[in-house]
């Protein structure tokens, strides 16, 4: 039990280490301002694209969609980090992980934005047509506010997974909050700074999983 | 054009590589299979023992879920890989991922089978209870064929999504497709087996995107 605490609870450790965690976390959050807006807009501009009525436009959509469905983040990111240089295309840290993230969020947001617009009834866009709205400004208006709410349980939820990610930024070097942590364990020997990054995302995400867990109980009822 | 398709293409680098990233995919095959059978029946089992069992195992059941679903799995297995040794518990890389893994799917599987189960109308309790089965019967014969049903769509898409994950075996050394890969590609100086192991990723899971598709629209339509 004491060697449990001493090497996952370690405080003199916890402690030592926090300030770099903190400069880390300020990484973290920096990332996910760029790469969760990025994210949205481009699910939003790949669901359009897929519901196109032009099959030229929409069927390479969804194939691309199940592409980077189909390819792991990590996977995706490493190609972009250590790849694409072997093509002249050389990326610092966090422009690969918010190219690579980018691709891999506009499949995931793209998916849930799909659903959201198909579950407006096909009568709103009518009903918008016929007072005079042209095509754009009744998707803008009318469907997209619904669509949004719709499925607004699915955006948050895929949010945490987002924040979540950004930990894989650490495998390419980015000095994020994973990576700071990584650096202090190697450093001490002890587990106890990764611990400690634990328990900041706990503190981040865990009223969202909260949060989310009681939509969706309200959705089931 | 050339200089591309040397870079990404190089017929000799692939022919070298192919094997042992074959060899990779086989490992992340067998992990992902051993994932969801083991994840998505922890995951069933917690969400039963929550409609079941007394408030402290319910609570228990709740805290788990809810921090291995907050937690980004690459610090659970880093914390799992780093840590446990020091404490007694050695494991192979290869049995940490597994087990983070497994645990990770089976808290966002009991969240779904639990949603699914509150869901099944309170009357269908009622109704079974009142022909005389048991609490256990009712949740066995009644709740579940119709929960489990319901569960099936979000389920095929989160265990496509933590399956994925095998590739974060690569950063604690499981000879994953991604690790064989990034090998051959410092070998050689050369991307081709980067791309092979996309195409191999491709190959496994792009089937289960479009099963989990077809699911979806399936279940979609039965519901109007």
């Amino acid at each position: 039990m004491q060697g449990l605490a001493e090497q996952f609870f370690n405080l003199e450790i916890m402690a030592a280490a926090w300030p770099t965690i903190l400069s880390g976390l300020g990484m973290t959050l920096l990332l996910c301002l760029v790469v969760v807006p990025a994210g949205l807009a481009g699910g939003l501009v790949t669901a359009l694209a897929a519901l196109s009525s032009r099959r030229w436009i929409a069927w390479p959509t969804i194939a691309l969609i199940d592409f980077f469905r189909a390819v792991p983040p990590l996977v995706l990111l490493i190609f972009v980090y250590s790849g694409l240089p072997f093509a002249g295309v050389r990326l610092d840290p966090f422009a690969a992980v918010a190219l690579a993230f980018l691709l891999n969020n506009s499949a995931y947001y793209g998916e849930i934005f799909r659903a959201g617009i198909g579950s407006v009834a096909a009568g709103q866009v009518e009903a918008a047509r016929s007072t005079g709205l042209g095509h754009g400004q009744a998707m803008a208006y009318v469907v997209l506010p619904q669509a949004v709410r719709n499925v607004l349980p699915d955006l948050v939820s895929n949010t945490v997974e987002v924040v979540k990610l950004t930990s894989l930024a650490s495998v390419v070097s980015l000095s994020e909050m994973l990576h700071e942590a990584q650096l202090a364990r190697s450093v001490t020997y002890n587990t106890s700074p990764i611990v400690l990054a634990a328990l900041v995302y706990l503190a981040i995400l865990w009223p969202v999983v909260r949060l989310v867990s009681r939509f969706e109980r309200r959705v089931a009822s | 054009m050339g200089n591309f398709s040397n870079a990404f293409l190089n017929a000799e680098v692939l022919a070298k590589y192919a094997p042992s990233i074959l060899e990779g995919a086989g490992v992340t095959l067998a992990l992902s299979v051993l994932i969801v059978l083991a994840g998505t029946g922890l995951g069933l089992a917690l969400a039963s023992a929550r409609a079941l069992g007394p408030m402290a195992a319910r609570l228990a059941i709740v805290a788990f879920a809810d921090v291995f679903r907050a937690l980004p799995p690459l610090v659970l297995i880093l914390i799992a890989y780093f840590g446990l040794p020091s404490v007694g518990v050695f494991l192979s890389s290869f049995m940490v991922l597994f087990a983070v893994l497994t645990l990770v799917l089976a808290a966002f599987a009991e969240e779904i089978f639990w949603a699914a189960i509150t869901s099944v109308s309170r009357g269908q309790w009622e109704a079974a209870r009142s022909t005389g089965l048991g609490r256990p019967a009712t949740l066995a014969y009644v709740v579940l064929p119709q929960a489990v049903r319901l569960a099936l769509p979000p389920l095929t898409n989160r265990a496509i999504a933590i399956t994925k994950m095998t590739a974060l075996g690569t950063v604690i050394g499981v000879s994953d497709i991604l690790n064989q890969a990034t090998t051959a590609q410092s070998f050689s100086g050369n991307a081709s087996p980067l791309l092979l192991a996309a195409v191999a990723y491709v190959v496994i899971f792009l089937p289960l995107v479009v099963a989990s598709r077809w699911l979806e629209a399936r279940f979609a339509a039965r519901r109007t």
